[in-house]
């Protein structure tokens, strides 16, 4: 092996837009997913406590699901498994419009959204009941109530849990490559398999991914001091 | 479609279980519960080590092993695995079997993963009982081994065991390297029959969430058992 060169691959065009389209792609799949799974968490949240009990058995299940049934197994089922039961117009579609970016944020989105309910339940069960109570005393609505009472305090008391969570998630898109995703993990390997600068295209994208992964904390940190000033000691 | 998952275990059940053994290395669920014992029973002391490095007071144990924490909290698990792989043999010069470079990556990923969770157990012990321990003449290690850790580990169990469920379905990353572990088998039936995909991956999904989910449950039992005696004795 020569010696070690960093400017063999920030120096070269190529890799440099390569590695800025895994960048993208990470992102989009990242962001992608954390949209979908957060939505899809508040959904089931509402489920776990609508009144009847199919709600909350419909959310266990897919809690127990999608934690007990490894990421890159459900991604591997998503897009080998149930893209090929699709019909064929729908499968058509998908083609044009990058397939396997679709299913990796289906499949890490519907993941994750399960760890995100959880932890809003969590965070929801710290809150006190009769907060509930109160507010339907004073005239809310069940739907008005949990949106403007039990939420909104549930949510921070989440906070922590949901933010390491995301950083989970930011760092399983790189699960992506498996399924033939172009982001980050992908792209280090086309450019290692290009250049032979099997050290630098490493390093590079351990320290790209570490870099994110520490800026996304630092966000999370942020706002978490801002969503409650009075815990972290403001105000 | 019932009756195909019935006929694809039928046919293959020995590849899913055990992989080519013994014509070649083994594979199958058997692999992938090996490296997941393997990569605990290694990374435990692992743990241990570093959580009483994370709670020194020596600058020179302290923050070198905080910065390797927090690079495995930070880097993809992933990542480390392709270092590992790509990078160890460019190195020694000696080539690799990927199990065991996937057996080392879990060893340091959860080795620093679990490292928390012992400090964790540590720190919820409070300071009165070292300082019990010193003031009758036992040594810091003394302390450590006989009074500090067997609490303090023995209240982790359940974490432990939900960190091994974590290891388990760490293992399928392997997939990405060739480990010839159980997601391997089902990729390689997938490449034998090609029109059932869904079936296959199907059977590796129940497999994989029957093991895990049964595992969780012994440590939701374990952790019931391990907090009762304190509520009948306050």
């Amino acid at each position: 092996m020569s010696s070690f060169d960093l400017s063999e691959i920030l120096g070269n065009p190529e890799y440099v837009s390569m590695l800025l389209l895994g960048i993208k792609m990470t992102f989009v799949v990242a962001i992608g997913s954390w949209t979908l799974a957060m939505t899809l968490a508040l959904l089931l949240l509402g489920l776990r406590y609508a009144p009847g009990p199919l709600g909350n058995a419909f959310v266990t299940a897919y809690v127990s699901y999608h934690r007990n049934v490894p990421t890159l197994v459900q991604l591997l089922l998503w897009y080998f498994g149930i893209f090929t039961l699709m019909p064929d117009p729908v499968t058509f579609w998908l083609n044009d419009h990058n397939a396997e970016a679709i299913f990796a944020v289906i499949g890490l989105g519907l993941c994750q959204a399960a760890y995100f309910s959880e932890d809003l339940r969590s965070g929801m069960r710290a809150v006190s009941p009769g907060q509930m109570e109160a507010a339907r005393a004073l005239g809310h609505s069940y739907v008005s109530a949990m949106r403007f009472v039990m939420v909104p305090q549930g949510s921070r008391n989440a906070l922590p849990a949901l933010i390491n969570h995301s950083v989970s998630l930011f760092k399983n898109s790189s699960l992506a490559v498996a399924i033939g995703v172009a982001e980050l993990t992908y792209a280090v390997k086309e450019i290692e398999n290009l250049s032979f600068r099997t050290f630098e295209s490493y390093l590079l994208v351990t320290v790209l991914y570490l870099v994110f992964s520490l800026m996304i904390m630092a966000l999370g940190a942020y706002v978490a001091r801002r969503a409650d000033p009075v815990r972290s000691g403001r105000a | 479609m019932i009756s195909d998952i019935i006929a694809i275990i039928r046919d293959y059940w020995l590849l899913l279980l055990i992989g080519q053994y013994p014509n070649g290395p083994l594979g199958g669920l058997a692999a992938t519960l090996l490296l997941s014992i393997l990569a605990i029973a290694f990374a435990f002391p692992v743990s241990i080590a570093l959580a009483l490095a994370r709670l020194s007071k020596s600058p020179f144990l302290n923050w070198p092993v905080t910065a390797l924490v927090y690079f495995t909290r930070g880097v993809p698990l992933l990542m480390l695995i392709l270092w590992g792989y790509f990078l160890v043999p460019l190195a020694t010069g000696a080539n690799v079997p990927s199990f065991l470079t996937m057996l080392v990556t879990l060893v340091v990923y959860q080795g620093a993963f679990l490292s928390e969770v012992v400090r964790g157990g540590i720190v919820a012990l409070g300071h009165g009982q070292m300082e019990a321990s010193r003031a009758l003449g036992h040594s810091y290690l003394g302390a450590m081994r006989y009074v500090i850790l067997p609490q303090a580990l023995y209240n982790v169990i359940p974490s432990i065991i939900s960190v091994f469920v974590a290891t388990i379905k760490d293992t399928t990353l392997g997939y990405v390297i060739n480990v010839p572990d159980l997601t391997f088998a089902a990729s390689q039936i997938n490449n034998q029959l090609l029109t059932q995909p869904f079936q296959v991956f199907f059977i590796l999904a129940a497999v994989y969430y029957v093991i895990c989910w049964s595992l969780s449950r012994v440590a939701i039992v374990t952790e019931r058992r391990i907090t009762r005696p304190r509520r009948i004795r306050p």
